[in-house]
């Protein structure tokens, strides 16, 4: 109870862009608690400027964006956008969903760390997460 | 996770200036139990004391969120600035939480002048975390008119929004428990301001009369009886009513001399809880990985000795190092 570190690490899980697909985001979200994280879920149908406010607001360490619409190119670039314009240059960006192998090396470049596919084991993003948070 | 690092006399100056990203900041180095979080709010301590505090509980699905959401709209209109604190269970075995508040309260969460803020228990019971009347002092020095904190879903003793808030809202939903449970101690003994939610359900209506026949016969109630109002946090109906009757709440407590009781014994209170907490981290730090500690303690496991003299033994020896 008393003299442990009570340091955590605090994730956005977010949904930006319109498709109200969130499973795979919750149990995501389930996961990164299960490992000892504090999990903020912000919900479905999230525009970038909801995004960053919400991870401003909440201090987290870490945002996952989840995103199934294909729409990650419009919209994980304005998020990276928003951070830099608020001067959050600390936060680790993680994304996931259903997004071509093509498009990953031109969201790498614009700041996401990592990008997760169909089919990552959890455990997988957990141990990201934990030898990436800045 | 370099961001708290940052110097705590950094974030109080940030926090004054009404910079939320330090406001948001200097809240995690409090959470984290930072050593330098002392430091910060001792210095924000004079600049607070100026927010109407609001809480607001009841049992899980009561509609908390979303009332908490609906006022916080009404205050907007009423052209008043919010915080909203919002707390939700740690888990007892990974301490990691699921904070899902936020997901209610998207309709201002590009309003400027609404500030939300999710926290989980970290191990604390009794409704809130054991910081979150340090977060709320760090937001009342940010100089938010209003500040609304959303306990977890609270059983029957989660009562210690009580030294938090000026003003208790108790949601209840009818069809929950009879008129037995209304007579219990606790929760229900806490409400400045009864709300009965999801009034559209069946049985809102006995459930307000139900809670009226519990005030009935309250020997001890002051010159304030508690209302009891029906709300439907989805449609907005009540709320207007409600934020009203939290003004004249706040009037009362003000006029009557309440408010400065209140604060006396708030105050008290506080101290003596945080000089409990030093004092038992201090010693705790002394005797931690000490072997004649961890002997005690097996010896007590072995029932060769008891918890009771040995903590008595312990604490008088702490007590004459301290003095020589």
């Amino acid at each position: 109870m008393y003299l442990s570190s009570s340091k955590k690490i605090r994730v956005l899980v977010a949904k930006p862009g319109l498709d109200g697909h969130d499973r795979g985001a919750k149990i995501v979200a389930r996961a990164l608690r299960d490992a000892g994280m504090e999990v903020i879920y912000t919900g479905l149908r999230q525009t970038p400027e909801m995004v960053v406010r919400a991870a401003v607001d909440e201090a987290v360490h870490v945002i996952g964006l989840s995103i199934l619409s294909g729409a990650h190119n419009a919209l994980f670039p304005r998020i990276m956008e928003l951070l830099k314009e608020e001067g959050v240059d600390d936060v680790l960006v993680v994304g996931g969903g259903i997004i071509p192998e093509d498009d990953i090396p031109a969201l790498k470049a614009c700041g996401v760390a990592e990008i997760f596919g169909p089919g990552t084991p959890l455990q997988v993003i957990v141990d990201y997460i934990t030898a990436n948070v800045k | 996770m370099g961001d708290l690092t940052l110097s705590a006399e950094k974030l109080v100056k940030g926090v004054l200036q009404g910079n939320r990203r330090d406001l948001a900041r200097l809240i995690s180095l409090i959470e984290d139990e930072d050593p330098s979080a002392d430091e910060a709010l001792s210095s924000l301590y004079k600049h607070t004391g100026k927010s109407l505090i609001v809480g607001v509980t009841g049992p899980p699905g009561s509609g908390k969120s979303t009332l908490v959401t609906r006022i916080t709209a009404e205050y907007r209109r009423r052209e008043k600035t919010v915080g909203i604190i919002c707390v939700d269970p740690s888990s007892p075995f990974t301490g990691g939480a699921l904070l899902g508040d936020r997901i209610r309260m998207q309709e201002h969460s590009l309003d400027k002048d609404v500030y939300v803020r999710s926290m989980g228990t970290r191990g604390h019971l009794g409704g809130l975390s054991r910081h979150t009347s340090d977060a709320v002092r760090v937001v009342d020095a940010f100089g938010k008119d209003i500040i609304i904190v959303e306990t977890v879903g609270a059983g029957q003793s989660e009562v210690e929004i009580i030294e938090v808030a000026h003003t208790v809202i108790v949601a209840d939903v009818p069809g929950a428990g009879d008129d037995i449970q209304a007579i219990k101690a606790g929760i229900m003994e806490i409400a400045d301001i009864f709300v009965v939610n999801k009034s559209d359900l069946a049985g809102a209506d006995k459930k307000v009369t139900e809670i009226n026949a519990m005030l009935d016969i309250d020997q001890n109630m002051g010159a304030w009886r508690p209302p009891v109002l029906l709300t439907n946090a989805r449609t907005g109906e009540g709320i207007e009513e409600l934020v009203d009757k939290i003004g004249e709440h706040h009037t009362y407590l003000t006029e009557s001399g309440d408010f400065a009781e209140r604060g006396l014994k708030r105050s008290k209170d506080e101290l003596e809880q945080l000089m409990e907490y030093k004092l038992t981290l201090e010693l705790l730090k002394k005797l931690r990985g000490t072997s004649e500690y961890e002997e005690a303690i097996q010896k007590i496991s072995e029932r060769k000795d008891d918890p009771y003299s040995v903590a008595e033994r312990l604490i008088a020896r702490f007590l004459t190092d301290q003095r020589e």
